[in-house]
């Protein structure tokens, strides 16, 4: 029998000099740059909310077809259906398989009702794909990751209240995926109808318990609370789209020109395109992925398991009890 | 390579940027994470007693663990095992060291490696128990399975041992071993230079996989090219601090010289602080979590007969083998239900025809016993008439008797008063 003489306790020991640790940072970096990024983001909302538009502007690239381009011919589906495009993106380096996956026909019927369950049964099919891979006995070094990270979910600019469709849809959905909210086609509404737009959607979200990224109760550390609780302050953001450019002041910037001016989509002062942006992308794209990873995807997988109640110790997989001392739980004998 | 990968599957086509969108700020957004979380790496030092496996730990990590030293006579090889948490600037690592103690102090060494094979599969087994876990926190997970084991080479200036040999080769598919020539103060360059080559073909001719610093990132290639060549690393270590110039350095005195530690003219340790920490860590905890701990899942669950495909090729999902098995098992949980039943059915019949065999006993010898008291009875009935009989005679006989008698007398007495007349 081995006996192990293992201490449970850790030592906080200091340094007396260089070691070369923090190089490990490095290592992430260039591991990171390595093996790419996947992305896939979902835009939800009526036709004709910019969704198309929006993506093209995030992403700085022609990501989506716009469906109100002269040769599209798609006539409104009587279903919700899922149309998905991947593209591969390079930045300084950093290579990114974005996946835009749009959902023609949300909302656009005169019955709306359960329009989103081909949504989210897409997102559970994504949970289950990954799963099953994970669950092979020879697995892929890398599984594929097609699971959506982020749902955008476009709010026409009312300046009233949350529309039923809104509540039902972002209770539901809101359960299995990071939902973004936008105020989409915002430069109908000023600043004031925008603020007390923002206002009233927010207590609309409390008050039917929505919750949305970034969650609350995932906050990690209080330094995390409080660029969140910023965000949390500010959504949904108030956006508007372009792909075209403009001369304002001797600069080139992307914006749309009407005869009362020129709304330059990144000036942080006409609209919250910018905060979205930063948000998605330049900030909080890892903390995206992994809030899919480690607490949607798990949810998934635990309601999964359970109803089909595997339950591997029942198996005796464990042979021998765990070194810290927890009894081992297969109970395969004593069952008789 | 990643373009192929992901553009091989879906037709998928690259796109080219209007401008600055901002996702190559995703490393540091990791590399964020990751501060806050913290890193975890952990080693495996095997080795003799008294090689000088702690001094090196103390020496790699400018630290002192404080380890005590061990005995020589240790009845089993053992493994000990401490966790440290090291800041260096913003970085936090938990790092444990594991050591072995008594490694190589037995008469009998044929089962010494046992404990360390032992070790490194529990920390798998740990971590494949987590994973499969329904309600599991992976992230959350503190990793103690082994990142790099620390092969320490006696430094006898000939070749492997064969405790050496059959450990290493134990160890090769289920750890990263890199090997080192320990108190390498003792040898000098050009035996250093043939002892290294006859390592290093011994462990080839052995078929022993030891850990090959990777060359698949151009930044790092051609460095670990370099280092690729002059394993096995040949090490001093030292915590003591020697005047040498106008600097203190690490270094082992000796009335002939000064052994520095950090020169690389004098020994390897700078090589291996390099590949250890500053280059391939993160490497080392890849290669351990995707090669070694898969090996070790797959085998596990094969074992216990899990497959990705059943007999005909076609995909089976676990969770098909799964309900398979547990169906198997349950038949196999009724099946045996069933026989005990039946054991004990049986087992009433027995005790049944055995007590009623008993009783059927008792009943015969009880009517016998009655025979035989009902046979007694007549007997003795049947003396008892006899007796009355002969009394009932003998009291006739004596009441004739006495008649007779009385008679007689009275003649008697007649004729005696006849003759007195």
């Amino acid at each position: 029998m081995l006996v192990l003489a293992l201490e449970n306790h850790t030592v906080c020991t200091d340094l007396f000099g260089y070691v070369g640790i923090e190089a490990v940072l490095d290592q992430m970096r260039r591991k990171t740059m390595k093996v790419g990024l996947e992305f896939n983001i979902m835009v939800v909302g009526q036709s004709g909310l910019g969704k198309s538009t929006l993506v093209n502007t995030l992403f700085k690239s022609k990501v989506s077809r716009k469906s109100c381009t002269p040769n599209c011919e798609e006539k409104i589906s009587k279903t919700v259906k899922l149309h998905s495009v991947s593209h591969v993106i390079e930045e300084k380096g950093m290579k990114m398989k974005l996946t835009v996956i749009d959902t023609p026909g949300f909302g656009d019927q005169i019955n709306n009702e359960n329009c989103w369950e081909p949504i989210v049964k897409h997102i559970n099919e994504q949970y289950e794909k990954y799963l099953r891979e994970e669950l092979h006995i020879n697995r892929k070094r890398r599984i594929p990751d097609s699971r959506v990270h982020c749902c955008i979910y476009f709010l026409p600019a009312t300046g009233h209240r949350l529309r039923p469709i809104d509540v039902e849809f972002m209770k539901r959905v809101g359960k299995i995926v990071s939902i973004v909210p936008v105020i989409a086609k915002a430069d109908t509404l000023t600043i004031e109808e925008r603020q007390e737009f923002k206002e009233r959607i927010r207590q609309d979200l409390a008050a039917n318990g929505i919750r949305v990224y970034p969650q609350k109760e995932y906050d990690d550390d209080p330094e995390e609370r409080i660029l969140n609780d910023r965000i949390r302050e500010s959504i949904p953001f108030a956006v508007v789209g372009t792909d075209k450019e403009h001369q304002v002041n001797g600069n080139k910037v992307l914006g749309r020109k009407t005869k009362w001016g020129i709304i330059e989509v990144e000036n942080v002062a006409h609209c919250e395109f910018a905060n979205l942006r930063d948000l998605l992308i330049r900030s909080h794209l890892q903390d995206l992925k992994d809030v899919t990873h480690n607490i949607h995807y798990e949810t998934y997988r635990v309601r999964r398991l359970n109803e089909s109640n595997m339950n591997f110790s029942e198996l005796g997989l464990s042979a021998r009890p765990l070194e810290n001392g927890t009894a081992d739980t297969s109970e395969s004998e004593s069952h008789l | 390579l990643f373009e192929e990968k992901m553009a091989a599957g879906q037709g998928v086509r690259p796109l080219s940027l209007a401008g600055h969108v901002g996702f190559d700020s995703l490393p540091d957004q990791l590399v964020n994470k990751s501060i806050c979380q913290g890193f975890c790496f952990n080693i495996l030092c095997i080795g003799e007693t008294g090689i000088g496996k702690s001094t090196l730990m103390d020496t790699l990590f400018n630290t002192n663990f404080e380890n005590l030293e061990s005995s020589h006579f240790e009845p089993q090889v053992k493994l000990h095992a401490q966790t440290y948490d090291l800041q260096e600037s913003n970085v936090r690592l938990r790092l444990t060291v594991v050591n072995t103690v008594g490694f190589g102090d037995q008469m009998n060494k044929q089962e010494s490696y046992q404990p360390v094979v032992d070790y490194i599969d529990r920390q798998f087994e740990s971590y494949l128990q987590e994973e499969l876990k329904i309600k599991r926190s992976l992230h959350n997970y503190h990793d103690s399975r082994v990142h790099a084991c620390l092969y320490f080479i006696s430094p006898s200036g000939h070749s492997l041992k064969s405790l050496d040999l059959v450990t290493m080769k134990k160890l090769d598919s289920k750890v990263n071993i890199i090997p080192v020539i320990a108190k390498a103060d003792t040898i000098s360059k050009s035996e250093l230079h043939k002892f290294k080559i006859k390592i290093m073909s011994e462990l080839v001719s052995n078929g022993v996989q030891i850990y090959q610093f990777p060359l698949d990132d151009e930044t790092v290639a051609k460095v670990n090219t370099t280092m690729n060549g002059h394993l096995p690393f040949a090490v001093v270590g030292s915590t003591e601090e020697v005047s040498v110039g106008n600097k203190m350095v690490k270094a082992r005195q000796y009335p002939w010289g000064v052994v520095q530690v950090e020169n690389e003219s004098h020994c390897d340790f700078v090589k291996l602080r390099e590949m250890l920490i500053c280059v391939n860590m993160e490497d080392l905890r890849e290669q351990t979590h995707t090669r070694h701990y898969e090996l070790y899942r797959r085998c596990k669950l094969e074992e216990m007969g899990f497959k990705d495909t059943d007999p005909e090729c076609k995909p089976v999902s676990l969770q098909q083998t799964y309900e398979a098995k547990r169906q198997e098992f349950l038949v196999e949980l009724q099946k045996r239900e069933d026989e005990m039943r039946q054991m004990f059915v049986q087992r009433v019949k027995e005790k049944e025809s055995e007590l009623k065999e008993a009783e059927r006993d008792l009943q015969g010898r009880f009517e016998q016993l009655k025979r035989l008291h009902a046979d007694e009875k007549a007997a003795l009935e049947e003396k008892k008439r006899l007796l009355d009989e002969d009394q009932s005679s003998f009291g006739k006989r004596r009441a004739a008797a006495q008649l007779l008698q009385a008679q007689s007398l009275t003649a008697n007495g007649k004729k005696d008063k006849d003759r007195k007349k």
